[in-house]
């Protein structure tokens, strides 16, 4: 019969333990091979864990959760059963397993270690979860290499222990890896000073340091390795030499400042490359991987940044009723339990308090009767000012960098006329944004919308400078592709004429190669625009970094100091301490990944730069958060924002691959530098390798495949299937907003049940209304009163005590409204409406309830 | 192990490195008080007495460890609630009442607000939360309502 009871309570999941643990007296008490040693460490077993049990039912005690009780109950019939079983084993003698021994042993078996790994997520106390653990996994250990036996029994226990080594070996990986995470104390640093919004940013640092990281791998490794290995050295082909007339100033530090000189005949720059196909002993492919390592930049960085996205969206699905428990959250959600300064402390506090405030006036304020017409003509001013600005700042972007090109015709330019273009974007970036805030202030938005309409504002902006940038670049790349027409008959003309000097009057000797720095070059408009790039990248850097010096850290010491001999109080008043602006930051970040992205196929070295960039931003910034900026105002949340950053990086990968994607598939290249000289199109390099190196069929598939019968089919299917996947993901929305809908009546209903209301369904209550004057006696009316005296009492709580006690009124009913009768004559006029509602059909009552109780009925209203 | 160091340091001349023996050994409440994550932290008397031995805030290896375990990241989200509940129910009745819920307004705010916000507040929490509207929230109705909090996790959770 104990076996019987075993099964019953296995279905109890949470009584696992006590089954496992009691079955394993009873086996042990069966396993009587062991005779006297084995009874005297039973009985030492069981003495052990008795005073376990003991702790576990005053556990119980304490705890009075419906588990909890649960397992109470299964205790007290465990000890019973032990009892019985003790009984009933004492007078069973098993010496050998059977087999339904053996199974019911793999079955305890199973559970034990079910119960290992649910350890964790029981409530009990440490000690009892350790002891619990202790006894499961000896009780494992010592029954799972018996169990094979006779079928195999060592490989079987082979088994078994491989299988626990794998899981030790994945467990310690795994505590491996979470130390492995760099800045992980760095950043709780920041955490507990700030809070978790600061630390969001941090955290997306160094996501982008991965990311970066990775790609800055695949492109030294299998881009620039190969060349400077493998490829031609420097000074042997004309590409790869410093002209004859630069020669004299390349190792100038302001030449090389600008990427001029030996670092743009350098691997960081395209016009590097050699077109050769095959290059080192290896054959390695240089163009083609060159053309690959391009295209999977883009690639890689679009599959992280949508999974990225995804685990984001997947997180947030459940905020569905957001608005039904906004001042529980607010009470119990609101304190950030990772803070660990008294300063930030002050302040949560006072954010806290704020925030209660704020949602009092909420929760109190009826609608808003300002002037509509006047807060719109405000924002549609505020808007108009702004597409002022950002036009303004287009124009004068582009009229900059055309004033730039005909600077790098003169000779003499100075440091300013150089850097220009640099020095107005970083400008523009920099005095815009707080422009824009104190426009936005006419808008007078809720403090979260205005702060996206801030961010989409600083967005639009830098986009507009990209572009604007971007588009003066191509005029350039245009007229330096008229140039090259040009310099490539100089360049034929001169070699042949050299060719024929030096050969004189001997025609069979092969020609002195000319000295390559001596060859006239063509522009090689590819290394310019990757020049333009690593420029705009590195004086961005520059910028914030002297940003953050001085507008954060000589500012803090600034109020620290001088705080003591100043007229007013500088820690409070205008330049106090400077908060950490996470936006601005994000948003910067942003932008310059855009800009790596868009010119990493030209200038291969620049995501090495931002490698580095990365990498001293993080210890800087943190360093400049700690040391002079304090913590937020207002509170930030956090998780919702990180999609919104992930968007703007996945916008910003977009716009950043269709200028290269264009220039790939419609500019020529070079004809004498970079990896693609020589071809009409970049692209061409696919179609050779195809044509060359795969065998004969595959040639012939591809031709197949690029048939346009093929690839227009092809892309109708693709935009069918996202028309359809649209429409199911939102008949799922709205299947899942009915559920929440029905799921917040049923709440309510219950709600109204529990107290023996009437249904909050006001149809339903009219109903109900209904049927009271048809079946009530002349309580009716004075009851009715009371019910209208109810509602519009609504809103105190205080009805509720009051309500609790009506369940109980019904012989007292006759009293109530003997109570309530000097009131009725004010509302005298009531019960006509009540007869207007007898009109509806008599409906059964819904809930079937006495019909004194129907005086609680009218109060039943929803939504206070 | 890093906890156990901890641990230690908070009082060295009473915790013996060598734990073989189980020694029963219990920190007084204001040495736990005094750790960094926990010094400014409202709530650091109720979490040392939830998780104490006895209810008096001193607390053992044991009680350390597991304070630190549920306040960890990995902490399954029921274990969690189920500790917030305990933290939160100040008269220790296994219901948060009125009461229990101005004394958690009144820390969280350090009494910055009135009476009147404050019962305003509690109010509109019982209202909200409560499902079997007894006038406080039983371990169900916290459960119910804090499972859906969205930065429940990320606020509740202490990292050492």
């Amino acid at each position: 019969e104990d076996k019987e009871e075993d099964d019953s309570n296995e279905e109890d999941g949470g009584s696992q333990q006590n089954a496992a643990s009691r079955r394993k007296n009873y086996q042990r008490k069966n396993r009587d091979g062991k005779k006297a040693g084995g009874e005297g460490s039973q009985r030492r077993e069981r003495g052990k864990k008795a005073p376990t049990k003991d702790q576990k039912e005053s556990e119980n005690k304490e705890k009075k959760t419906t588990k909890k009780g649960k397992e109470g109950e299964n205790k007290q019939k465990k000890d019973r059963k032990n009892s019985t079983s003790s009984a009933s084993s004492n007078s069973s003698d098993e010496e050998s397993l059977s087999e339904e021994e053996l199974a019911m042993l793999m079955e305890q078996v199973e559970q034990k270690k079910k119960l290992i790994s649910m350890m964790r997520n029981k409530p009990w106390r440490m000690v009892k979860k350790l002891s619990v653990l202790r006894e499961a996994q000896a009780f494992v250990e010592k029954f799972e290499g018996a169990l094979g036996k006779g079928k195999g029994k060592k490989l079987y226990a082979y088994k078994m222990m491989m299988a626990k080594k794998w899981v030790k070996f994945k467990r310690d990986f795994e505590n491996f890896k979470t130390q492995c995470i760099p800045w992980e104390m760095k950043i709780k640093e920041v955490e507990s000073h700030f809070g978790s919004s600061v630390a969001s940013y941090f955290i997306f640092l160094r996501w982008m340091y991965g990311v970066n990281l990775v790609l800055f791998g695949l492109i030294f490794g299998l881009v620039i390795i190969p060349e400077v290995l493998m490829g031609m050295p420097y000074g042997s082909m004309p590409r790869k030499t410093v002209p004859r007339a630069e020669q004299a100033t390349a190792m100038d530090f302001s030449v090389l400042w600008d990427f001029e000189g030996y670092i743009k005949y350098s691997a960081l720059f395209y016009g590097y490359y050699n077109n050769q196909r095959t290059i080192g002993w290896l054959k390695y492919r240089l163009p083609m991987a060159y053309f690959m390592v391009g295209i999977s930049v883009f690639g890689y960085s679009l599959m992280v940044v949508i999974r990225s996205m995804a685990r984001n969206a997947n997180e947030s699905t459940t905020d569905g009723d957001d608005d039904n428990f906004v001042f529980s959250w607010k009470m119990f959600t609101s304190w950030d339990y990772l803070i660990g300064n008294a300063e930030t402390a002050d302040n949560k506090f006072a954010s806290i308090t704020t925030s209660f405030k704020e949602s009092i006036v909420d929760e109190q304020e009826s609608n808003k009767d300002e002037n509509i017409h006047l807060r719109r003509f405000l924002r549609v001013l505020a808007n108009v000012l702004i597409i002022c600005c950002l036009c303004g700042s287009g124009y004068l972007i582009y009229f900059v960098v055309k004033r730039s090109q005909t600077f790098s015709k003169m000779q003499n330019a100075g440091w300013y006329e150089r850097n220009e273009v640099e020095i107005v974007m970083s400008l523009l970036g920099m005095f815009c944004p707080p422009l824009f805030e104190t426009i936005a202030a006419l808008e007078n938005y809720h403090p979260r919308i205005g702060l996206k309409w801030q961010l989409g504002r600083i967005f639009a902006l830098f986009l507009g400078n990209l572009y604007t940038f971007l588009l003066a670049l191509m005029d350039d790349v245009n007229e330096k592709l008229a140039e090259e027409d040009v310099v490539k008959n100089i360049t034929y003309w001169m070699l042949l004429g050299h060719h024929n000097l030096s050969v004189g009057n001997d025609s069979t000797a092969t020609p002195p190669p000319l000295d390559p720095a001596d060859v006239p070059r063509g522009p090689c408009w590819e290394t310019t625009v990757g020049i333009e790039f690593v420029r705009l990248t590195v004086s961005d850097i520059l910028v914030t970094f002297i940003t953050i010096l001085v507008g954060d850290f000589i500012r803090a010491c600034f109020v620290r100091f001088v705080n003591y001999c100043w007229c007013w109080d500088l820690e409070a008043g205008f330049p106090s301490y400077a908060e950490f602006d996470i936006s601005s930051n994000v948003l910067g970040l942003v932008f310059n990944q855009g800009m790596i992205w868009m010119g990493s196929f030209y200038a291969p070295g620049l995501v090495g730069i931002n490698v580095l960039r990365l990498l001293t931003s993080m210890y800087f910034q943190c360093w400049a958060v700690m040391s002079s900026n304090v913590p937020h105002e207002r509170v930030f949340k956090a998780s919702k924002s990180n999609n919104f950053y992930m968007g703007l990086l996945l916008l910003i990968l977009f716009l950043s691959l269709l200028p290269v994607a264009y220039t790939i598939m419609s500019l020529p290249p070079s004809f004498d530098c970079g990896p693609f000289s020589g071809k009409k199109r970049m692209y061409d390099v696919i179609q050779e390798t195809i044509e060359l190196d795969f065998p004969l069929f595959v040639a012939k598939i591809f031709s197949y495949v690029a048939n346009p019968g093929l690839i227009i089919p092809a892309i109708l299917l693709m935009v069918l299937a996202i028309y359809y996947l649209n429409s199911v993901s939102e008949a799922y929305q709205r299947a899942n907003a009915e559920l929440k809908k029905k799921m917040q009546m049923q709440r309510e209903e219950e709600k109204n049940k529990r107290n023996n209301k009437a249904t909050t369904n006001p149809m339903l209550q009219d109903l109900e209304d209904l049927l009271t004057p048809s079946t009530r006696t002349e309580s009716h009316p004075n009851q009715e009163e009371e019910k209208k005296m109810e509602s519009p009492d609504r809103t105190s709580p205080v009805r509720k005590p009051g309500k609790g006690a009506v369940p109980d009124g019904t012989p007292t009913t006759g009293g109530r409204g003997a109570a309530f009768a000097p009131p009725s004559h004010v509302f005298v006029t009531q019960p006509l409406t009540l007869g207007v509602r007898a009109l509806y059909p008599g409906q059964p009552r819904p809930r079937g309830q006495p019909l004194g109780l129907a005086p609680g009925r009218g109060r039943g209203q929803p939504h206070y | 192990l890093r906890l156990f160091y901890r641990y230690r340091d908070l009082a060295p001349q009473l915790v013996p490195l060598d734990y073989t023996d189980k020694p029963a050994v219990t920190l007084p409440y204001e040495l736990i008080a005094s750790m960094p994550e926990l010094k400014d932290n409202p709530f650091r008397q109720r979490i040392a007495e939830v998780f104490s031995e006895h209810g008096d805030g001193n607390m053992t290896l044991d009680n350390f460890l597991d304070m630190f375990s549920v306040l960890s990241e990995m902490a399954p989200r029921d274990l969690k609630a189920y500790y917030a509940f305990k933290i939160y129910d100040f008269n220790n009745d296994d219901y948060i009442c009125k009461s229990d819920l101005e004394k958690t307004v009144n820390k969280l705010t350090r009494n910055e607000l009135t009476p009147e916000e404050v019962s305003l507040v509690c109010e509109k929490v019982i209202y909200e939360a409560d499902v079997d509207n007894d006038g406080k929230l039983s371990l169900e109705d916290f459960q119910h309502m804090i499972i859906r909090a969205p930065d429940f996790l990320s606020t509740f959770h202490i990292r050492i």
